[in-house]
């Protein structure tokens, strides 16, 4: 297959601090060491890597420094990394919002982006007049537009209000409208970051659905950022992980997420939240890949900070819409932790019996808290694939992706 | 080698400086239309007098001029009734200093837009001069009306053949207002403090032009050594005003042909030159906004 996409040692840097008044005598003393002196850029010179965590020893900072790979056409490629990683800076060379600091990056087709859904909406303005506002922006012409304009209008389901003004809208709608004008888009290339974490459950289906068209039936290169594994894991073909403005891994999507995953070796890689009077030091998995019917374990070490009377501990399981489909909670078995004194440690044990999910990707968070309070919420650390198993269920055909519970059945 | 000329975007640090890619422009025509459309809606919608704002703005400069500069100082008006005089001054003014005002912060106020999604930002100054058409040519309604009710009473004011020019002055205002406009967008987003100095030249700028006084009334008058009357016909504006003057009042005489066509040399070679820089902004300016 061709190449759709070539980064050639596409570098960008930023400037620390007071990014938004460039004063003039920077630029005259770059002027002069550049023109009169005839040396190279001093400002190019200096800058450290991207790691957000220690001090910059110096002004500017590399937010991508030599990133150097190829995207075949019709794949679809997952970004991953920390916050930081410059995953966005990527997409935004990409698609020319901004220039890079050094490199190319030759392409073969149009280059669409769904940044930010909804971007250029005017509240004043109809439905109807701000998808042709919206699909000018994104590089449709007048006629193109025309001719989607049923298709976009059925996708959003806002046909009730296509000549309300869109200030009227719940953000809801607004955000389907967006996505329908974006998802209806035509480039070779498209290129999205986080769009499907918004709208509801039902609309998040069709868009991820619309996603998979659009590379599997239409043959176009997607590239999807997204700090959801298990979209990542279901959307993408293969997975780049970038780390400190560098390409860390490029490979098989499976292979890129399981590095990423096991990098994020202590809870504290992760989102939380809580007072922190009792804290997860450290949680483990009985297996990463759990067979249909089969039982899981989680064990976690708890430590308390503070005192703390009552210590509930409780999973939410989540599908890879972030749709939470289990609550698993200590008291379901009766079980009790009374009170934990300061610096004391304990280890429990979760077994859940029979995880009867359909085959695919699963996280869950950990919440540690009492009935008025949270301690400690570890979130979607907790991740693990169900795989089918046929002597659980004889199935042939795939399952479909609305249902996520199996039930077994008898038949006569 | 074959495969590297099919490439059909490639995106590099620094372009050429004079590549400025008309193509792309032409591509997204579609797109200032609907820019225009929407400054044209937008303006409309949620004011209770809808277009009489622009009715009204012109009415009271001009009551106000007739008081300070007409009554107060005393200042000749070239035996020209001195609301049809003021009137035509102002109109004209207020479309330049508009358009100026309008495309000079154009990376400013479409920062969050510009950040997210590419399309030639060049499309929204050139929108911004459009639109802005709609709002003069109803203050342009005003001014012949107003010309019609002095020309039923008999005045001096009448009409000469240069009246003929007016598009090309139209024309000639907006392109000096979009280049002045965008390169001082440009070098706004670099250096924020030239905003505020922006601004207040612009204010300044209308009492270099002729329209609360005719130009005649400075012949022969000396500034610093210098002879005031030539220097101010190097203001690329005053041609243009000098020309609508005489055109459509017979206020004066006409500026000279030498004049005009330096006023559309300046305009021509300030829009080549802001397009340029304009277009080596729009790369890297997110990151200094």
């Amino acid at each position: 297959m061709a190449t759709a996409i070539e980064f050639n040692n596409v570098s960008k840097q930023y400037r620390l601090g007071l990014v938004s008044t460039r004063t003039l005598s920077h630029d005259l003393q770059r002027w002069w060491t550049i023109n009169i002196l005839g040396k190279e850029d001093p400002y190019l010179k200096v800058g450290s890597i991207n790691d957000r965590s220690k001090k910059a020893d110096s002004e500017y900072v590399w937010a991508l420094k030599n990133i150097d790979f190829k995207v075949e056409q019709g794949d679809v490629i997952g970004i991953i990394g920390r916050n930081g990683a410059g995953k966005s800076t990527l997409l935004k060379i990409l698609s020319k919002v901004t220039g890079p600091t050094t490199g190319t990056i030759k392409a073969r087709g149009r280059i669409g982006s769904l940044l930010e859904v909804g971007t250029g909406f005017h509240g004043e303005m109809t439905g109807r007049e701000n998808i042709y506002l919206n699909g000018a922006i994104l590089g449709m012409t007048k006629a193109e537009i025309a001719r989607k304009l049923d298709e976009i209008v059925d996708f959003s389901g806002c046909e009730r209000y296509i000549d309300t003004p869109v200030k009227r809208y719940s953000s809801g709608m607004t955000v389907r409208l967006g996505f329908a004008v974006a998802a209806f888009l035509e480039p070779e290339i498209l290129v999205v970051d986080e769009v499907l974490a918004v709208g509801d459950a039902e609309f998040q289906k069709k868009a991820i659905g619309k996603m998979q068209d659009v590379s599997s039936t239409e043959g176009r290169t997607v590239l999807f950022v997204s700090h959801n594994m298990a979209s990542i894991q279901q959307l993408c073909h293969h997975g780049i992980l970038l780390k400190n403005g560098m390409v860390e891994m490029t490979g098989e999507v499976g292979d890129v997420v399981d590095y990423y995953l096991g990098g994020m070796k202590s809870v504290n890689d992760f989102n939380r939240s809580g007072n922190g009077a009792v804290r997860v030091r450290d949680f483990r998995l009985s297996s990463g890949t759990v067979t249909l019917g089969e039982d899981l374990e989680i064990e976690l070490d708890l430590e308390a900070v503070r005192e703390a009377d009552m210590v509930d501990i409780s999973f939410d399981i989540t599908d890879e819409l972030g749709k939470q489909i289990a609550h698993v909670s200590n008291y379901d078995d009766d079980y009790h932790i009374p009170h934990m004194s300061v610096g004391e440690k304990c280890t429990v044990r979760c077994r859940m019996r029979n995880v009867n999910f359909a085959p695919g990707c699963y996280n869950s968070s950990i919440w540690l808290g009492n009935p008025y309070t949270t301690y400690d919420m570890v979130h979607s650390c907790v991740r693990f694939r169900v795989t089918q198993n046929e002597t659980f269920i004889h199935r042939i055909t795939p399952y479909d992706r609305a249902s996520k519970v199996v039930l077994q059945s008898a038949w006569e | 080698m074959n495969e590297t000329q099919e490439w059909t975007t490639i995106i590099k640090p620094k372009d050429k400086l004079l590549a400025v890619d008309f193509k792309e422009l032409w591509r997204y025509r579609d797109l200032y239309t609907l820019f225009v459309k929407r400054n044209i809606i937008t303006q409309y919608k949620q004011t209770v007098l809808g277009p009489l704002w622009f009715v009204i703005q012109p009415v009271l400069t001009v009551i106000m001029y007739m008081v300070v500069f007409g009554g107060i100082a005393g200042i000749a008006t070239d035996d020209i009734p001195q609301p049809l005089f003021y009137l035509s001054g102002t109109c004209m003014w207020h479309y330049f200093s508009d358009c100026l005002g309008r495309t000079s912060n154009t990376f400013v106020s479409n920062s969050g837009l510009f950040g997210k999604v590419y399309f030639p930002r060049l499309i929204t100054p050139l929108a911004t001069v459009t639109s802005n058409l709609l709002r003069f040519g109803i203050q342009l309604g005003l001014f012949v009306v107003v010309y019609v009710i002095y020309a039923i009473q008999g005045c001096t004011a009448h009409l000469t053949w240069y009246i003929l020019l007016f598009p090309v002055l139209v024309v000639m205002l907006a392109g000096l207002a979009l280049g002045f406009g965008i390169l001082i967008s440009s070098m706004t987003t670099k250096y924020r403090d030239l905003q505020i100095l922006f601004s207040f030249v612009v204010s300044l700028w209308m009492y270099a032009t002729p329209i609360v006084y005719p130009l005649s009334l400075v012949k022969g008058k000396m500034a610093a050594g210098m002879d005031l009357y030539t220097i101010m016909h190097l203001n690329p504006v005053t041609p243009v005003l000098e020309t609508f003057k005489y055109g459509a009042l017979g206020a004066g005489e006409f500026i000279g042909w030498q004049w005009l066509a330096y006023s559309f040399v300046f305009m021509v070679v300030l829009l080549a030159f802001g397009v340029v820089i304009f277009n080596k902004t729009q790369k890297s300016f997110m990151d200094t906004v």
